[in-house]
């Protein structure tokens, strides 16, 4: 060895693995303090602590050498995603994970193909005498590529519906699931061959297999309604923390088993929290195409019902006089970057001795926890912020509800109407206050294409105005009534 | 390093990410989701690897850059995003948080 005592240490295998066993620790203390609300923010502070180390300990391995072009592609990478997560809004934040998601799938996918490629006997690094590569890693390759990929595309249909570049609505076709399971049978075979086979001169299959998830991972997430969004994100999470397990595997990287094992499980456990909180199967939300049946069997019985509609000056004198607000925020609030608005309103009815809570959907919004963070960023104070079970045996002694661009989460069908697509799942019990104001734009069906019972009930009103300034004019009326 | 004992770290990492976060409230489920969507960003060694891997192989490289670009967006814009979402839950001055004293007793 020439290499001077401090460089033969650093690069030393064990001393690079004990690096990696302190990102994990500090990976799994991170996630620890990410599950409770005081220590959270520290807690993603640990887990980036964590990557650094985990980072800088592979740039000291003896086979990595090329640092221009690393530092080329970090600098690039850092360029883009900088910008774009510094200025996302807060309200478009969950497609922002969506992509961040996603250009992680593709990153294993592509890691994937370089490791095919360098089994080629025609390849460099003098690999004519590895032409027997171990099954087990050939299967974990072909898993990392199929996952990876379906994360990829998967991830940017997400990304492109939340942002409204394709529809949020359920894009059905007939027969599709058939059509989704020969791809994927297809990309299975394919992946069964080059395992059997091994990988020397099966490039073009191994493309065929890429080609084929990819196009399964747009067909899996196009039928899916934009309601259900945040389960694919969080379940295309788990599968990204699966395909870098996988990675790992194929690598002989214990950082990247670890990581990518944590997310998978983790993100597991998320995506099965979020269903729940809906009531419905991972199975249901994937297949079903919620919403496209309903919005026809709702449309025929639409001619014998009837709505109010309310003022601003009206709504105001109806807050104002009560002793006990509900506001139920929802995605229309969050849209409208009402959320400031709302929390002046708050105040002001609270110097007037009104009583005002916050009931909080677990699925508010389009993202477990929207609700929360919006209105902690309005400086809402966290203990007005009152989840489903909390609230809801107090809505009979509420005098008024005030739901601002919440829909779904408020429909009573939920509760009654065993035809409804949502029959079953929890919902705000607003209907059992003693008078309900609705802010809303109009009255088309909310963002799962289901009409709400809710608009038609007695001691419901209608306020049409967007959130933002719907909230505007009853807090100046309010003010109005000195 | 040997399957098995590689499947042994798998196992035991399964079982400690569902411990870990099994009881989280609906409040930290997006911040929770992003940051765990960070830590995956940890395929950017990955990509570091690669590219040391495809030495002369120039659609490789290409390849491989590609993997630590995307790498470093999902590991720098994970954490970023995940922070901003929870520096709203930034402590307020006001000291009325009873409802969760047993999260207060757990600070260092």
């Amino acid at each position: 060895m020439t290499t001077p005592p401090l460089a033969s240490f650093l690069q030393d295998e064990d001393f690079i693995s004990a690096c990696y066993i302190a990102a994990a620790i500090l990976f799994i203390v991170g996630l620890r303090r990410l599950s409770h609300p005081s220590t959270a923010r520290s807690g993603n502070l640990v887990a980036a602590v964590g990557m650094a180390i985990a980072i800088a300990a592979t740039l000291l391995k003896e086979e990595i050498t090329d640092y221009a072009l690393i530092a080329a592609a970090v600098a690039l990478g850092t360029l883009i995603g900088v910008p774009a997560a510094r200025s996302v809004k807060m309200t478009a934040m969950p497609q922002m994970v969506a992509l961040f998601n996603g250009v992680g799938g593709g990153a294993v996918a592509l890691i994937a193909w370089v490791e095919f490629r360098d089994f080629q006997p025609t390849g460099p690094a003098g690999n004519q005498s590895q032409e027997l590569v171990a099954t087990d890693v050939m299967i974990f390759l072909m898993f990392s590529t199929i996952v990876g990929a379906i994360s990829f595309w998967g991830s940017n249909i997400a990304f492109g519906k939340l942002q409204e570049l394709i529809s949020g609505k359920p894009i059905q076709v007939p027969g599709q699931q058939v059509v989704n399971g020969l791809i994927l049978l297809a990309a299975l075979a394919g992946a069964v061959y080059l395992v059997a086979d091994g990988p020397v001169d099966n490039e073009p299959i191994f493309i065929a297999v890429l080609a084929l998830a990819s196009l399964l991972g747009m067909l899996m997430v196009l039928p899916i309604g934009g309601a259900d969004m945040p389960v694919v994100i969080s379940m295309l999470n788990a599968f990204t923390g699966l395909s870098a397990a996988a990675a790992g595997f194929t690598l002989d990287n214990t950082a990247l088993i670890v990581a990518g094992t944590l997310v998978g499980a983790s993100g597991t456990i998320l995506t099965r929290l979020m269903s729940e909180a809906m009531n419905r199967s991972l199975g249901n939300v994937l297949f079903a195409g919620f919403g496209a049946p309903v919005a026809a069997a709702a449309a025929g019985d639409d001619g014998d019902k009837t709505h109010r509609s309310t003022t601003p000056d009206d709504v105001a004198i109806q807050l104002a006089y009560a002793s006990k607000v509900v506001i139920v925020p929802g995605y229309g609030m969050a849209v409208a970057q009402a959320q400031h608005a709302v929390r002046e309103l708050t105040d002001e009815l609270e110097k007037r001795g009104v009583e005002v809570d916050f009931a909080i959907h677990p699925v508010a919004g389009r993202m477990p926890g929207h609700m929360n963070v919006l209105l902690a960023e309005a400086d809402v104070s966290y203990d007005k912020l009152k989840e489903m079970d909390e609230i809801n045996p107090e809505f009979p002694y509420t005098d008024v509800s005030l739901v601002i661009g919440a829909n779904d989460v408020t429909n009573p069908a939920a509760r009654s109407d065993e035809s409804s697509p949502i029959y079953g799942m929890p919902i705000l019990d607003v209907d059992k206050s003693q008078a309900v104001i609705v802010i809303k734009r109009s009255m088309n069906p909310g963002f799962a294409g289901i009409d709400n019972a809710l608009y038609y009930e007695e001691n419901t009103s209608m306020l049409f105005s967007d959130a933002k300034s719907g909230v505007a004019s009853i807090l100046s009326e309010v003010k109005e009534l000195g | 390093m040997d399957l098995l004992t590689e499947l042994t770290i798998f196992v035991l990492a399964c079982f400690v990410g569902f411990e870990v976060i099994s009881k989280v409230p609906n409040t930290l489920h997006t911040p929770l989701m992003s940051g765990t969507n960070a830590i995956h960003g940890i395929v950017i060694l990955g990509g570091f690897i690669a590219l040391a891997t495809a030495s002369d192989d120039t659609l490789g490289k290409v390849l491989a850059f590609i993997a630590i670009v995307f790498g470093t967006i999902n590991v720098v814009g994970g954490f970023l995003v995940t922070d901003r979402m929870l520096e709203m839950f930034k402590q307020r001055p006001k000291p009325q948080r009873a409802i969760e004293p047993e999260v207060e007793t757990e600070k260092p």
